[in-house]
């Protein structure tokens, strides 16, 4: 006998979590399947809206304002402008302490690479770091993280234009960490504020820090660290910090494995469970049955393929990079309940030659009818009870874009709250 | 003329590099131009066989001798380019007994050592060769690292007093009186490491004799003085595998083909190649059904390469030349032998001799025979020691000290560091501060980063080619801007961008041939890396001024208020 539900959601990453915290909040009992980690531990953590046009126009001050000029087969022109504003407010709702919502103007944030991305909400964490407010910043580096150069971020963000002075350092972080330690390492010892040896001294590592920068400070108001600022205890952990420098502390948001994204996925776990959303992660959904209609689907587990049947289904497997979409030399495909993705037939045509040139795998995914059903090759509607959301969704390009958490959160909300609706 | 002769020699690949040594090593005064990286031509876009010898042990049984001579030098000289896998000569059902008999024979009138090995031996070495395959000859081929050679050949001119400037274009050769007299470069970046965003200029240089080891672009050289010089340029296709489907060389046991070795390297297996002539070498189409027919053709003998992923694809063009009455229409049937072009008996221009044709595998025994035909013209009776002193990086190695512990790096980079860097593992990783690992996927650290940058300014594809940093799995997608943060510390910002820009664009040229499957989803995450946090696609420092004060600058936030005041809309401090 199958495992049942009202609403099963495939995927667990910021467009399948929304989904089913919204299905839940509506009143549908979800749950939610998801197969490996998911692609938030690629991401910043940011979330953005919309921060260029698909011309490459930007950085654009007001996201909302350019929505209706997208493209027809644009993920925002199904959902609307109201949709994604509705679902915006939802994620500050329900998700972990962001701040940009009080205002529609996009924020330009600096990343490790020393560039300022625009982006809609950002972590609490984050929010000191702000490249439009005009206080002088100090940005912090440690010798064996690679990722992050402080002196060449503050040298970028300057060629950038930025208005405040900007310096970076480079310290010695406190204790006896190898050099290829990675960054959930750095985090765990300032969570738990574990003691390191400093000239034989023992101390706490949040103060050992504190005072090798105080050392470099000067009378900057502001300073940013590499997103390494612990896991469990970020917020205590930057107060503390403040307190020490006497500014307010920053994360930079960096590559993967990202602690920003990493959190945020947390966070929205906490939130389904909060709701009463059950899940399950760690097998992937490999098989489905049904035609016009999805019956129920199949979950590998130790070799065995468990059913599991619901009444509608959320598809929020990823694109390219999440394996939601994948591709073979011939055919680029949806694997699990093979809806179609538009592609040329011939490979080359799938690039452009600049690097960041008008790249068509960049997408690469499912078109769907209004309801974000996927639609076939003619715009029939692949399954009555399959929507759509997030990556997996074909016709932008989230990257060039920076559009990417928006869509996530504006088409889960939407797919999550449709499916509630229909399993009524 | 000066006491000592000056020798101009135009070619930084394996050619001219290995030229410009061997002169320097006699005492002579050479400056090496490229225009280029090193091996920026031909050397840079090879498959990375060491030759046996068993290749051309039917059709061109001079070249195979050479092959085996050579192999067994650089083995000596070179060992830390090298690494000797071995090779099979692989035999399936189709394929003919009367050639794989004439391979063996052919094989022991050359003195390459070959043994038949049957089916089982031969799957037991390599469990991925097909099932059906009947039996394999195997031989001593091996992998090179045709950079770190060419670098170390240049490295070792360098410390016998030689000049070597790369991205030098030589645009006219000085020709006086029926004679040439020197070569007028155009330098990109001023004299020196390149460095991006210095002033360029031009440079007459005067020369005692002129060397043309340009390979595939000998034909333009020639024409700066009105000779011709008729090279015939092939290209070849090679496909990268994402690790080593096979330890050893595996070739296909048939008469010239396509598609017939796959080589491995490093962490990939190389998969080539095709032969095609092309009229210029520079500019040629690079086409899907080349790429297609490596995997589909090597399959046969491996099955699960049809499978694999690719992580990218180069083409390489050959430096072709046969003499003009020969006159062969298949490329496949040009001699892959090499020829001393003295343009004063050919051409009645004195002062200059090109080398055209030929292999990598005997790159110095080129370059000896060129050099001892340099002295000759200046009466200089010098010993070549080229085939006897070992290269910077090849001297007094002992792999078995425990270089690891020695540097605190872990295995497998400790391991991998040493056996790039040979005996200057010890100056390169002797650092004070910490030794992070810049590139995971072919275990680059900070050191050999820093000491590359000091061999070449601040050129990242140069970078890249002397360390592998960015040419593993992710093909750069986590470590470009680690590179460019080591190379921060050296040049100023403007100079680091312009440089990681640069190569982010060279790393995605290879893998475009590579889009699918496995690859695609990296090549989505690396774009979405770059694209998205990085925002390289649209740097603010790169384009129009932002109006900043049009954007959120977080006041009026919860919790939020910059400046330290409370702000006016309403705004209070942060509630932690």
């Amino acid at each position: 006998m199958a495992i049942e539900s009202d609403v099963l959601v495939v995927g667990g990453g910021l467009a399948g979590l929304t989904s089913a915290i919204a299905a839940t909040r509506a009143g549908a009992d979800t749950r939610l399947v998801s197969y490996k980690q998911s692609t938030l531990r690629n991401a910043s953590g940011l979330v953005d809206v919309l921060g260029y046009t698909p011309d490459g126009d930007g950085p654009l001050t007001d996201p909302y304002e350019a929505i209706p000029s997208l493209p027809t087969d644009h993920p925002y022109r199904t959902v609307g402008v109201e949709g994604v504003r509705e679902a915006m407010a939802f994620f500050d709702e329900v998700g972990p302490d962001y701040r940009g919502g009080h205002t529609d103007a996009n924020a330009l944030v600096p990343t490790h690479g020393g560039t300022i991305k625009p982006t809609a909400r950002y972590p609490a964490g984050a929010s000191a770091g702000l490249a439009s407010d005009e206080r002088d910043v100090l940005l912090v580096g440690f010798e064996a993280m690679v990722d992050f150069d402080a002196a060449h971020a503050a040298a970028h963000l300057e060629a950038a234009g930025v208005p405040f002075d900007v310096r970076g350092v480079t310290i010695r972080f406190p204790g006896e960490l190898r050099s290829d330690a990675k960054v959930t390492r750095y985090a765990k010892l300032l969570d738990t504020d574990g003691e390191v040896a400093v000239r034989g001294r023992k101390r706490p590592i949040r103060a050992a820090l504190a005072e090798r920068v105080n050392t470099e400070l000067e009378d900057e108001a502001r300073v940013g660290f590499p997103a390494i600022l612990g896991d469990g205890d970020a917020a205590g952990i930057r107060a503390e910090l403040s307190d020490a420098l006497g500014a307010d502390v920053f994360e930079v948001p960096m590559g993967p494995p990202s602690l920003p994204g990493l959190r945020l996925e947390d966070a929205l776990f906490d939130a389904l469970d909060r709701a009463g959303g059950r899940f399950e992660t760690g097998n992937p959904v490999v098989d489905s049955d049904g035609e016009g209609r999805i019956d129920q689907v199949y979950i590998e587990k130790n070799g065995a393929k468990i059913p599991n049947s619901a009444d509608q289904y959320v598809l929020a497997t990823g694109g390219l990079v999440g394996k939601g979409v994948e591709s073979d030399r011939e055919a680029v495909y949806e694997p699990i309940f093979g809806c179609h993705v538009p592609h040329a037939d011939d490979r080359y045509e799938w690039f452009d030659i600049e690097a960041f040139g008008d790249h068509d795998f960049a997408r690469f995914g499912v078109r769907t009818d209004e309801d974000l059903r996927p639609i076939g090759r003619e715009g029939d509607i692949e399954f009555d009870n399959l929507r759509a959301a997030g990556s997996v969704l074909g016709g932008y390009d989230f990257a060039a874009e920076k559009s990417g958490s928006g869509v996530s959160i504006a088409t889960g909300y939407a797919a999550g709250r449709a499916a509630a609706e229909a399993a009524r | 003329m000066e006491s000592v002769p000056h020798i101009a020699v135009i070619g930084g690949g394996s050619t001219g590099a290995g030229i410009a040594r061997d002169l320097s090593m006699r005492g002579l005064d050479v400056t090496l131009l490229e225009q280029g990286n090193l091996t920026h031509g031909t050397t840079g876009r090879m498959h990375g066989l060491l030759h046996s010898g068993g290749r051309y042990a039917v059709s061109d049984q001079a070249s195979a001798t050479e092959c085996i001579e050579e192999n067994r030098v650089l083995r000596d000289i070179a060992s830390h380019c090298v690494e000797m896998t071995g090779g099979l000569f692989v035999k399936r059902p189709e394929d003919s007994e009367e050639y794989f008999q004439e391979k063996l024979e052919g094989c022991e009138a050359c003195g390459i050592p070959a043994e038949v090995v049957s089916a089982s031996e031969a799957r037991a070495m390599e469990p991925h060769l097909a099932k059906d395959i009947e039996k394999a000859i195997s031989v001593p081929d091996g992998a090179v690292d045709p950079f770190r050679l060419v670098v170390a050949n240049a490295a070792s001119a360098s410390e016998h007093g030689a000049r070597i400037e790369t991205h030098s274009t030589v645009e006219d050769l000085l020709v006086e009186d029926g004679e040439v007299v020197g070569v007028a470069v155009n330098h990109a970046s001023g004299a020196g490491e390149r460095v991006h965003g210095t002033e360029g200029g031009r440079e007459e240089i005067r020369a005692d004799y002129v060397v043309n080891a340009t390979g595939a672009w000998a034909g333009r050289i020639g024409d700066m003085a009105g000779v011709d010089i008729e090279v015939r340029p092939s290209k070849g296709v090679m496909t990268i595998m994402n690790t080593r489907q096979v330890d050893t060389v595996i070739n296909r046991c048939r008469p010239k083909g396509d598609a017939d070795i796959v080589v491995p390297h490093e962490t990939t297996c190389i998969l080539g190649t095709t032969d095609e002539e092309v009229d210029d070498p520079e500019d040629y189409p690079e086409e899907q059904w080349e790429v297609d027919m490596m995997i589909d053709t090597l399959s046969e003998l491996v099955p699960m390469l049809e499978e694999a992923r690719t992580i990218r694809s180069f083409w390489g063009v050959r430096p072709l030349y046969e003499p003009p009455d020969v006159g062969s229409d298949d490329p496949t049937d040009i001699t892959r032998d090499y020829f001393l072009l003295d343009h004063a008996e050919r051409d009645d221009l004195g002062g200059m001799t090109s080398i055209v044709g030929g292999k990598f595998t005997t790159y110095r025994m080129m370059g000896e025979e060129i050099s001892d035909h340099v002295c000759e013209q200046f009466g200089i009776d010098a010993e070549c020691r080229t085939a006897d002193v070992p290269l910077p990086g090849s001297e007094d190695f002992s792999v078995l000290r425990d270089y690891m512990d020695e540097f605190g790096l872990r295995s497998p980079i400790g391991r991998r560091s040493v056996e790039r860097l040979g005996s200057r593992a010890e100056e390169v990783l002797q650092t004070d501060g910490p030794n992070p690992t810049v590139c995971g996927c072919e275990g680059v650290t900070r050191a050999e980063i820093k000491d590359a940058i000091g061999q070449s300014g601040s050129d990242l594809n140069a970078v890249r080619i002397r360390t592998r940093s960015s040419m593993g799995n992710c093909q750069g997608g986590f470590c470009c801007h680690r590179m460019a943060n080591e190379l921060h510390g050296e040049y100023d910002e403007s100079t680091t961008r312009a440089a990681w820009d640069e190569l982010l664009q060279e790393r995605w040229k290879g893998q475009r041939h590579a889009l699918w499957g496995e690859q695609l989803s990296q090549a989505m995450l690396n774009y979405a890396l770059h694209a998205t946090t990085q925002n390289r696609d649209h740097d603010p420092a790169d384009g129009e001024p932002i109006d900043f004060t049009a954007f959120d600058d977080g006041r009026g936030s919860v919790g939020e208020s910059p400046g330290g005041e409370v702000a006016a809309d309403g705004g209070d401090r942060r509630g932690d």
